[in-house]
């Protein structure tokens, strides 16, 4: 059931925040090579976070949130990719300062102010992804514009910030992270909430990966950009849906979260209208029911079964099992039957807003990691056990019952949690961090985090960036993109190839080539954007070759056509051979000689070249010889001399 | 808080004309507009004073500060005034008559701290009910007392400090205390976890020094940890020593008691910066249970009556020996009135022949030389090698494994007590609490050479 709905008329409005990490050698604060990965490790290291007061003198509502799980978090290094400032041992060095020209230059393409003075900042995540427990981060940009459907799309801000680690697993109360991705540069770009249908979200990620890869220097591949999409409809509040891999998944993803928030604003107004207006009217009762169980039918909920599960789940069985007794809960929600079953997402419901938070805050994760009396599974003997469990519970046809599992401590946490859960929904959408799947579902990931949890990093001095620094980065800027796809547009080029060019770097070429080889700009194009490619994929190292030996080549070709009748075989050469020039690989493929008398040589290659299939047009008897003939004459002479030659030749022996 | 606090907090020079001319101060909330267009709303920050004098910095709704060029700014309105105090929530320390009652004394450093965005320094927090709102595991393990000492950087302890410190734990001890922890900055946590060893003697309780890497205002900080620790060790702990309670590994585990003589920092930023040189540690502290590593020690004694004697004679130093030293630097030393001159020689203690008459004139005018060893591990042998049996013949006396900064707080204790050459040596070379040892067990010497596939093969398995 995919539930449409009109986006106008709910009020749909997107930001996006556009991850994009730098092409430089070095990580941002420290001197590790950037964008090296491994798949072992050679260390570990074992941490926890404690929430601490920003700098106003708050607990930041994520920090307060994350402190519960009691998370063991478990970071593993690698000696080729890591130092001691990744594992938070050593403070961090001075900004790369290669990393902030790059950033700079991101800006001035995004068409933004470079502030004055770059101040360092803590953005504090206690989910480990980060071993300080907070990303370095510093705007560099503010108030810039990109054309966009005839409009302007804003850029409120852009800001340098360090990548942060890879999840390796995330089971119970052990979360393991891979550290070789941290502290590679990235920045963010925040655009304005102006985005209005989801496919409009698609097109603006892709137009601001864009102008970001216009430059060359940025990286590409596989989690070298990411994005968080916003979300909210009138009446709602922003959520976050968390590094969104590809362009692609935004449409459904967008849909998805806007039919989640109507329809969560309905079940607001079914709750009001049952008489939970405020916070603490939502009250629920649980109760220790493991022996109650102990002999049922759904054998998770038996203590053996789940040590186990907690065993066999490769995880610190020791984080698991000395931390309390097995218990299984069920939390009676008075008054609030059938908003289990109420609709959520497309395809989902309220009661999937209810596991997320469980396994998330409450560290229970063995599925289906809770059971609710609106959906209860079938087995032998169901119907009778959760009628027994409804009287037990004191359970009324207006109530409903959620069930969990898990360590004692961790049930309790996740009773409070379902409570809180009901209590953000009297209030309508809270602010969450969701994370995106391919299907276009989301999953609770955390709280939103707020303003609070920034605070300036005592370790960083900021720095100036001078306006020399900025005119001079600004003087090197290729072209801004959509003015090049004005021009390529112009002359003829498609979108798809005039993208692709601008995404790969291949427009550089095209304009140098241009410009200095005198070449025809679709020409070039075409060639750039996907001529090449095919030999790409075959391995030849043609983003090897050398600017001027590429603009050589053009300059030949545009002297003697026919050579570029053969451009696989040249630029297979000059990709393959170091330091020559282009005469010396025109002749040692021996594209120098033209032959004289190779018309002669026709009669007799018509005669003794026997047609496999007797019965083959004219015209396919002509491709079949001119393949045989061009293979000793391409380049060399012009493909449609030897084509009207050949025809002469057919006819006369005809 | 006085009410003349001054509204350009940092602020100097060309920056501080523009605000007074703009009629904003620090903790205005203002709309910035700059030569460019762009709208920067948010309040003004105090400013460090080692900063340039071009910038206002602006905390944004955001969270992101942001530093704008006074000259860029084309108007600037203020929308309100609020500033902003630093709070941490105190919380009144609950006291369980069952738990032991510990005083923590604080001098200062990074343990219990919090930020002070003027300067970008860190300052401490450090009533019980602070400490409370921050690290509430604290009130499951003792009754806890505090009393702020100094509030100095570890650098800024002195001799006149060392005294005040060891009459203020006597007088915690005396009144009661199970257990006395001491809030320090860790870079001269050693010297003073040495010369409190000679300092207080007999004391019926442990004195645990304690530290942290990483200021508490950071969510990875091990501060929390490592006070838990240093109050459970004050509290129960069977060590009435004074030690020093710091991370044994990097990871958030479990923490080394080392013996305050014998403790050195041995990284300047790592969490498991602490290592005891020549010997093994005391103990393993996690908040499960203390595993003994040694049973040579002295153990809790609520009889015991400590002694105090504070006495000293700060006209010392330590010359770290290298290769083309000169003899003019000793001259220096000997002319400016230094009394003792603890040297950390190479190998087993040796300094080159050049200085030699330097050094007889220095002893002959009655100044006190020592000798200790900068490889920090092993023993000052001078009679193996004429050259250490020259230095000997000249009066000065090796203080075998005693470590250099150990050797120089002794030193400073004992010319507080006598001038007399013999028995100045006489008390270098007696020793307190382990400064010397007779043996250096094997593994009092573990430096495991990353790399090596042993080595690799062990990290692996371990938490570092």
């Amino acid at each position: 059931m995919t539930q449409s709905i009109d986006y106008k008329e709910v009020g749909l409005i997107c930001g996006l925040e556009v991850h994009q990490q730098l092409l430089t050698e070095k990580k941002l604060f420290c001197r590790c090579p950037a964008g090296l990965y491994t798949k072992d490790h050679d260390g570990t290291v074992l941490r926890h976070m404690r929430p601490t007061l920003s700098e106003l003198g708050e607990y930041d509502g994520t920090a307060l949130m994350e402190f519960k799980t009691k998370k063991n978090i478990v970071y593993l290094l690698h000696q080729k990719n890591v130092c001691t400032y990744e594992m938070d041992d050593t403070p961090p060095f001075l900004l790369n300062a290669n990393a902030l020209d790059v950033a700079i230059e991101q800006c001035l393409m995004l068409g933004c102010d470079i502030v004055d003075e770059v101040h360092i900042a803590r953005k504090q995540y206690l989910d480990g992804s980060i071993p300080t427990g907070f990303q370095r981060t510093a705007i560099v940009g503010v108030n810039g514009k990109l054309p966009f459907r005839g409009r302007e799309l804003t850029i409120i801000q852009v800001s340098v910030e360090e990548d942060s680690c890879r999840e390796v697993s995330d089971k119970g109360h052990l979360i393991v992270w891979r550290t070789d991705r941290l502290g590679i540069p990235l920045i963010e770009t925040v655009t304005g909430p102006e985005l209005h249908e989801p496919d409009e979200v698609e097109e603006a990620i892709l137009l601001v990966g864009r102008v970001c890869r216009s430059t060359g220097h940025v990286r590409v591949g596989m989690g070298a950009s990411r994005q968080d999409v916003n979300v909210s409809v009138r009446g709602g509040r922003r959520v976050e849906i968390k590094g969104v891999p590809q362009a692609g998944w935004a449409p459904a993803l967008v849909h998805g979260e806007a039919v989640r928030q109507v329809n969560l604003l309905k079940l607001r107004d079914e709750l009001h209208s049952r008489g939970f207006t405020k916070p603490d009217s939502i009250k629920i009762e649980h109760t220790d029911v493991t022996d109650f169980f102990s002999d049922s039918a759904l054998e998770f909920l038996h203590r053996e079964n789940w040590e186990r599960f907690v065993a066999n789940d490769e995880r610190r069985r020791g984080f698991e099992l000395l931390s309390g007794p097995f218990c299984v809960r069920a939390i009676r929600l008075p008054g609030l039957a059938g908003t289990l079953s109420w609709p959520g997402q497309p395809d989902l419901t309220f009661a999937h807003e209810l596991t997320g938070r469980v396994r998330v805050i409450a560290c229970l994760d063995q599925q289906p990691i809770l059971l609710h009396s609106e959906k209860w599974p079938d087995y032998q003997g169901a119907k009778g056990e959760i009628q027994r469990l409804k009287k037990k519970t004191g359970c009324g046809p207006n109530d409903s019952l959620v069930v969990v599992w898990g360590i004692e401590q961790d049930t309790l946490c996740a009773a409070e949690e379902v409570r809180l859960r009901y209590v953000d929904a009297v209030e309508g959408i809270p602010n969450e961090t969701r994370q995106p799947f391919v299907d276009g579902s989301t999953d609770f990931e955390r709280i939103l985090p707020g303003p609070d949890r920034m605070y300036p990093d005592t370790d960083s001095p900021p720095q100036q960036i001078t306006r020399e620094r900025t005119e001079r980065l600004r003087d090197a800027l290729p072209e801004l993109p959509w003015l090049r796809e004005e021009r390529y547009s112009g002359v003829g080029v498609p979108l798809d190839t005039i993208y692709f060019l601008i995404r790969r770097g291949g427009a550089r070429l095209v304009d140098l080539v241009v410009d200095r080889g005198g070449a025809d700009v679709r020409r070039a194009c075409f060639f750039f954007g996907e001529r090449i490619k095919g030999l790409r994929r075959d391995g030849v190292a043609v983003d090897g070759i050398p600017d001027d030996l590429w603009c050589d080549l053009f300059s030949l070709v545009s002297s003697d056509g026919t050579l570029f009748e053969d451009w696989k075989r040249i630029v297979s050469q000059m990709a393959a051979v170091g330091d020559r020039s282009m005469r010396d690989i025109v002749e040692e493929i021996g594209l120098d000689k033209k032959p004289v008398n190779w018309r002669e040589d026709l009669p007799e290659i018509v005669q003794t070249r026997q047609p496999d299939y007797p019965n083959d047009s004219v015209g396919q008897r002509h491709r079949f010889l001119m393949g045989a003939v061009m293979k000793n004459l391409r380049g060399r002479i012009p493909a449609k001399d030897v084509s009207s030659a050949l025809h002469s030749a057919m006819e006369d022996r005809a | 808080m006085s009410g003349q606090e001054d509204p350009f907090k940092g602020y100097r020079g060309l920056a501080k004309s523009r605000m007074k001319k703009w009629g904003v101060r620090v903790w205005s909330d203002v709309r910035v507009v700059n030569t460019a267009g762009s709208v920067f709303e948010g309040v003004i920050l105090p400013r460090s004073g080692n900063f340039d004098d071009l910038h206002i910095v602006l905390k944004q709704k955001t969270g992101y500060n942001v530093g704008i060029h006074v000259d860029r700014v084309t108007s600037i309105e203020e929308l309100s005034y609020k500033k902003i105090i630093y709070k941490i929530p105190e919380k009144e320390f609950p006291r369980l008559p069952d738990l032991p009652n510990v005083t923590l004394l604080g001098t200062g450093g990074t343990i219990a701290s919090r930020l002070d965005y003027r300067t970008g320094a860190v300052i401490p927090a450090f009533t019980p009910g602070e400490l409370y709102g921050a690290v509430p595991e604290l009130a499951d393990i003792c009754n806890l007392t505090t009393k702020k000492i100094f509030g100095v950087f570890s650098e800024n302890m002195g001799w006149e400090e060392y005294g005040t410190l060891a009459r203020a734990v006597r007088d915690e001890i005396e009144a009661g205390a199970d257990g006395i922890v001491i809030g320090h900055g860790t870079d001269t946590m050693g010297h003073t976890g040495a010369v409190l060893t000679f300092m207080i003697q007999d004391s019926p309780v442990p004195i645990v020094l304690v530290g942290s890497q990483r200021s508490s205002d950071r969510p990875s900080s091990d501060a929390a940890l490592n006070l838990m620790h240093a109050v459970k060790t004050a509290g129960y702990g069977p060590i009435a020593e004074v030690q020093v309670c710091m991370f044994g590994p990097t990871s958030d585990q479990y923490a080394l008691l080392h013996r305050a003589t014998r403790v050195r920092k041995m990284h300047s930023s790592y969490r498991s910066a602490f290592r005891t040189i020549g010997d093994i540690p005391l103990c393993r502290v996690d908040m499960g249970s203390f595993e003994l590593l040694t049973d040579d020690f002295r153990p809790r004694d609520p009889d015991r009556k400590i002694k105090i004697d504070t006495v000293y004679d700060d006209r010392i130093t330590m010359l770290y020996y290298y290769p083309g030293m000169k003899p003019d630097l000793l001259d220096a030393l000997v002319e400016k009135g230094y009394r003792g001159i603890v040297i950390a020689g190479t190998g087993l203690g040796h300094v080159n022949k050049p200085i030699y008459p330097a050094l007889k004139q220095a002893i002959e005018k009655g100044v006190h030389v020592v000798m200790t060893v900068q490889t920090l591990w092993g023993f000052a042998q001078m009679y193996v090698y004429d050259t250490g049996r020259d230095l000997m013949d000249m009066g000065v006396v090796p203080l075998d494994n005693m470590l250099p900064e150990t050797a120089l707080m002794k030193l400073g204790w004992v010319l507080g007590h006598t001038d007399d050459h013999d028995e100045v040596m006489r008390m270098m070379r007696h020793t307190i609490n382990h400064e010397i040892t007779e043996r250096e067990p094997h593994n009092g010497y573990v430096i495991l050479q990353g790399g090596l596939p042993e080595t690799q093969e062990f990290i692996k398995g371990h938490w570092k």
